[in-house]
């Protein structure tokens, strides 16, 4: 692209305001009652998470239930429906598919309960559950839009990358290598990814909502960061989660 | 108050306007003929390399058509194209750039029966030359007409390559215009390197009442070579009009026809001698009537168009 810095972000909006709330509008039209078990899905990954501190063969269900959500965003909503007014879509939706292998592969290699960390971290990851759960969804009607065009946790992908950077919060690599390490870090690049592209899309549109998304990247950024270097040592060798 | 054209009373302009929107309800035939009349009615200018006539204002697809699987908006589309062509208009200008709009164009003319009456304007937006014909095949397959009027190499993209395929299309007859379009003052020297050297039919570029570089060189070549100059964004995708809604507008602008920002802008855009038409880019009925309602009337002379410009500069 020649002159790049002659393009604004809203330049590169190809599409109304209104158009992209109308997608959910219909998503959630046409995939109703899916939002029944993909909520389902995001308590039993949440309470299986909760779980996890106690009973670590919880946490590799957990991941794969998130896996699997991942993978029908990127079908359902992204490629069945966005990529009809955004080419890049396909794009984000092999970035979401990307994810949810990932989440396998970890899920594969051993995904256990974070040791504990300060109590702040336990508060952020429940929040961003809380937040993609529950209070993501009442945006559209906060901001006027209405209740139709709400964004559901497993059906939109806003809410269920929120929901996965609570839950990565919440883990971490059994096997201390860095081979571990890196899956890890690969697992959170895919929704702060999405986080910085959401958030674009949404101060494009001049919505209000664009600071939320990276706002909750950045907090949990954070909260990552406090834990790794404010988790006490563990007296015992962390173990291998079966799969 | 100067003017570069004959006056249409502004009673009849308005009734006229009235009549179009439910005329063949209330009139059945009779509503029919004076919607043809109101068609007859919008100013045009000719295309230099051929002197065909072309209607003063098209209609963009911008954004505003790219609506995807969206049922109701599709058919809002299609409403908004019949509103188009009722009133007059002619050219769709739309590219592969632009989403699903080339779809929901095609779909729309179809419904409307008007498949064979626009001017079908289209553009390659592809870096391989190669791949070039390919995606013009499926933009024609899109909008479901034979061939297209115009096809533009958009943004210049790769234009060394595409412009030699669009002139063989031409050549053959498989396409009746070649163009090349930038936007927003950009790459302004290698457009005018192009104008210079390419046997071009059109050229489409940025140019409202407040995108005004384009005078100093662009048009002036455009006159010197006999190149037809649509312009793009005459609203900076509604940011102008936003903006100028915040102000009342002059009770001058009355005197050329103006009911209205938008056709103040429009009148002002197409007034230009070098420019051929505007596309502005609607998703609404309304909006499209009073866009072509810029065709009509009076249009504004040298002296007004400064007039106007000097008045939205000191807003």
């Amino acid at each position: 692209m020649t002159e790049w810095w002659t393009y604004r972000l809203q330049d590169f909006l190809m599409f109304a305001p209104r158009t992209y709330y109308r997608l959910f509008e219909l998503a959630n039209s046409e995939l109703w009652p899916a939002h029944l078990p993909t909520f389902g899905i995001g308590v039993a990954v949440l309470v299986l998470s909760l779980a996890a501190a106690r009973q670590p063969r919880c946490a590799p269900p957990a991941c794969v239930l998130l896996a699997l959500l991942w993978g029908w965003v990127a079908w359902a909503f992204l490629w069945q429906r966005y990529a009809s007014i955004n080419w890049a879509a396909r794009g984000f939706a092999v970035g979401f598919a990307l994810e949810g292998v990932l989440l396998l592969v970890y899920a594969a290699t051993g995904v256990t309960h974070r040791a504990a960390g300060p109590a702040g971290v336990r508060r952020v990851a429940l929040g961003l559950w809380l937040l993609a759960l529950v209070l993501h969804p009442a945006v559209a009607p906060l901001l006027g839009r209405p209740w139709l065009q709400a964004e559901w946790f497993g059906i939109a992908p806003d809410p269920t990358a929120l929901a996965t950077l609570g839950w990565l919060l919440q883990v971490s690599p059994a096997v201390r290598s860095p081979a571990a390490r890196l899956l890890a870090a690969l697992t959170w690049g895919v929704p702060l990814l999405w986080c910085a592209i959401s958030g674009a899309t949404l101060l494009a549109m001049r919505s209000p909502a664009a600071v939320l998304l990276p706002a909750a990247a950045v907090v949990a950024l954070w909260a990552a960061w406090r834990s790794r270097i404010k988790a006490p040592s563990s007296p015992t060798a962390p173990r291998r989660s079966p799969v | 108050m100067a003017s570069s054209r004959p006056c249409i009373d502004a009673q009849r302009r308005v009734f006229l306007r009235r009549l179009s929107a439910v005329g063949p309800l209330v009139f059945g035939p009779d509503g029919l003929r004076a919607q043809a009349a109101l068609a007859a009615d919008a100013a045009t200018k000719k295309i230099p390399s051929t002197g065909e006539a072309l209607p003063v204002v098209g209609l963009g697809s911008w954004i505003t058509f790219n609506v995807g699987n969206d049922r109701a908006a599709r058919d809002g589309c299609a409403e908004v194209m019949r509103a188009f062509f009722e009133a007059g208009g002619r050219m769709i200008d739309s590219s592969p750039m632009y989403g699903s709009s080339q779809g929901v164009i095609g779909e729309g003319l179809a419904r409307i029966g008007r498949a064979g009456a626009v001017f079908a304007a289209d553009k390659v937006w592809i870096s391989s030359g190669a791949r070039g014909p390919a995606q013009i095949e499926e933009s024609r397959r899109l909008w479901n007409v034979a061939r297209f009027d115009l096809l533009q190499v958009h943004n210049l993209l790769s234009w060394e390559q595409h412009l030699p395929t669009l002139l063989q299309m031409k050549a053959a007859g498989r396409v009746r215009y070649v163009g090349i379009t930038t936007s927003e003052g950009r790459r302004q020297r290698e457009i005018e390197a192009v104008m210079r050297s390419q046997p071009i039919d059109f050229v489409q570029i940025t140019y409202n009442v407040v995108d005004r570089e384009v005078e100093a060189r662009i048009l002036p070549l455009a006159h010197e070579r006999g190149i037809a100059v649509i312009a793009n964004r005459p609203f900076q995708e509604g940011a102008l009009l936003r903006a100028l809604l915040r102000h009342a507008l002059p009770a001058w602008a009355a005197e050329i026809g103006c009911d209205g920002w938008a056709q103040f802008v429009l009148k002002f855009i197409v007034s230009h001698p070098a420019v051929t038409c505007a596309i502005p880019a609607t998703s609404r009925v309304a909006h499209v009537r009073q866009n072509l309602g810029a065709a009509r009337g009076v249009m504004p002379d040298a002296a007004l168009r400064e007039r106007m410009a000097r008045h939205v500069a000191a807003l």
